[in-house]
């Protein structure tokens, strides 16, 4: 009888491309489902056509560059950034806006650059990026939260209004959609009221908008499980996060009334999507582990930053983008030393 | 260096040698004015004629400047002629010249103008320079057009708006509109637009030209292109 002796490292099975992508998707389906629930099935709408446009804009270029177009479909990537950009956008996002958008992120910002693994840029926050400096009203029109919202479309009504833009019965854009609890506390900071006025609007839960804190809470179990499977480490969130909560914080004490406590910054919003599943996106991040952390803190920073004086609702897609371009000056300058090397000397 | 071809001349101004999409030269008005197609054409327009009458002075004056002083000879040539092309502007097409702004008078740094002036104009006689002039001016005037062109239909959806500026109150109606309800896409006008254009459009020159390598080569060694092919395979 012969044993087989195999030196380490020990894997259990091999780690493939698809199988991390199907891993980071099945973690963020808590986090989608509860989206649907709490904002309706044009969720459902937007994931299903923009993973359709994804898919087809992959194989259209993999035709392009002479190359088969089986293997770069079926490592998920696509379908990922997809679902992240449907995540992200207004459900009832008109459908050319969603196929524009994932076609600019899987043509322009991913294929053009060289396909997977050469992509500067996150794809799915680009295209969102893009799209929010392109069309404002659409990509700031969101729902209400299940609880608030007095009139729930079905899904076949969801799809009329994506695919046609009528709305059923004779309701108007402005009796559906609401301001994101975001964009309402700094709209009306800007209007000089105080956080403590603001906060008494039903539109508040527990730590931030009603129906979005739990969207993030599921967001935060997936990205939980996305660590203990080791598909991402710990560090980018953790920084992205704490940084954050640490700046919020900080100007919170210094004066109550004008920002807003810190936890409030972590629940509303894309934080926690971004923090999980966005910024740790292993392209377009850093790839040392001090560079993580001055990564991830500079992103929390950013976001701050941006939502507190900025003119856009939401940060997180910016921060992310901007922290991208220092990613490999960053990763530069954090090169771990190698064991037994001595530090770099710098006359 | 007398006997310069000059069907090669204009074929190396309008593509082969085009001084926006190969060269890349200039880059900063043709990024920066070109949000629509008549802005495009009126810088463009500003451009081949400094080009020209730069051209053709250098050309004129080559053997009495010695090589230590050209440049700054050149820069001042340059500059005379896009004083008297910006004046000329003010008075003439005093609308467009505000829109255009401070981009007439940085026709100066054009890299362009001087990077013809020193490396064609100065070496060849007066006929020749003037051709290269107007087919490299012409060159760019066509690639800011396509581009401010192209912003112009994504972002707004029109085509030749405000050509009145140009061609007088004629032009008022040249303008093509795609609707009322067209969805532009802003980002077309903001300079990331100009930048993603501009990429785009160099790409698909490159596929152009491929293209016609492509086509040209096998009628000249198919035994090569085929050993080429396995070897690359």
């Amino acid at each position: 009888m012969r044993f087989t002796t195999i030196s380490s490292p020990h894997s259990d099975r091999p780690n493939s491309v698809s199988r991390t992508m199907l891993l980071v998707i099945l973690a963020l389906l808590p986090g989608a489902l509860a989206m649907i629930w709490f904002f309706g099935w044009g969720i459902l709408v937007n994931m299903l056509l923009a993973s359709a446009t994804a898919v087809a804009c992959e194989a259209l270029t993999m035709r392009l560059r002479g190359r088969p177009a089986l293997p770069a479909i079926s490592d998920y990537s696509a379908v990922l950034t997809a679902l992240l950009f449907a995540v992200a956008v207004p459900p009832l996002l008109p459908w050319w806006l969603t196929v524009l958008g994932v076609a600019f992120a899987i043509l322009l910002v991913k294929q053009m650059y060289g396909g997977l693994g050469y992509n500067p840029f996150n794809p799915a926050m680009a295209a969102y990026a893009v799209l929010l400096v392109s069309y404002p009203v659409q990509m700031t029109s969101w729902l209400p939260p299940e609880m608030l919202n007095e009139h729930p479309l079905t899904l076949l009504q969801a799809a009329t209004v994506i695919f046609t833009g009528v709305l059923p019965g004779d309701l108007t854009w402005d009796a559906l959609t609401m301001a994101t609890p975001l964009d309402a506390m700094f709209t009306q900071l800007d209007q000089s009221r105080m956080v403590s006025e603001i906060l008494m609007s039903p539109l508040w839960g527990d730590f931030g908008g009603r129906g979005w804190e739990w969207v993030g809470n599921w967001y935060l179990l997936g990205g939980l499980f996305l660590i203990y499977k080791r598909v991402i480490s710990w560090h980018i969130p953790v920084s992205m996060l704490g940084s954050l909560l640490l700046v919020a914080m900080l100007f919170h004490f210094l004066d109550q009334d004008a920002y807003p406590f810190g936890l409030f910054h972590i629940f509303t919003g894309g934080t926690l999507l971004g923090a999980f599943f966005i910024a740790t996106d292993p392209v377009s991040a850093c790839t040392t582990k001090r560079g993580q952390l001055v990564y991830g803190a500079s992103i929390g920073l950013l976001v701050f930053i941006i939502r507190t004086w900025g003119g856009y609702p939401d940060a997180v897609a910016f921060a992310v983008l901007l922290m991208n371009m220092a990613a490999p000056t960053i990763d530069y300058y954090t090169q771990p030393r190698a064991f037994g090397h001595q530090g770099v000397r710098r006359d | 260096m007398s006997d310069v071809s000059y069907g090669k001349l204009i074929r190396e101004g309008l593509w082969s040698n085009n001084q926006a999409l190969v060269a890349l030269l200039g880059l900063c008005p043709l990024l920066a004015v070109t949000n629509t197609a008549i802005n495009g054409l009126g810088l463009g327009i500003a451009t081949t004629l400094v080009l020209v009458m730069s051209n053709a002075t250098v050309s004129l004056i080559r053997n009495l400047v010695r090589p230590e002083v050209r440049l700054p000879v050149f820069v001042i040539v340059i500059a005379s002629f896009v004083t008297a092309v910006e004046l000329s502007m003010n008075a003439w097409f005093y609308e467009l010249y505000k829109v255009l702004g401070i981009f007439i008078p940085l026709i100066v740094t054009n890299c362009a103008i001087i990077g013809r002036a020193e490396a064609f104009a100065s070496k060849h006689r007066l006929t020749p320079s003037l051709v290269d002039g107007l087919a490299m001016g012409l060159g760019f005037t066509c690639a800011l057009v396509t581009l401010g062109g192209m912003r112009e239909l994504i972002g707004m959806g029109t085509l030749f708006a405000q050509a009145d500026l140009m061609f007088g109150d004629l032009a008022s109606g040249w303008t093509l509109s795609l609707g009322e309800k067209f969805n532009g896409m802003l980002l077309a006008i903001l300079p990331p637009g100009a930048f993603i254009g501009m990429g785009l459009m160099i790409a698909l020159k490159n596929i152009i030209d491929g293209r016609l390598s492509k086509r040209a080569e096998p009628a000249r060694t198919p035994a090569a292109e085929g050993s080429m092919e396995t070897g690359t395979a």
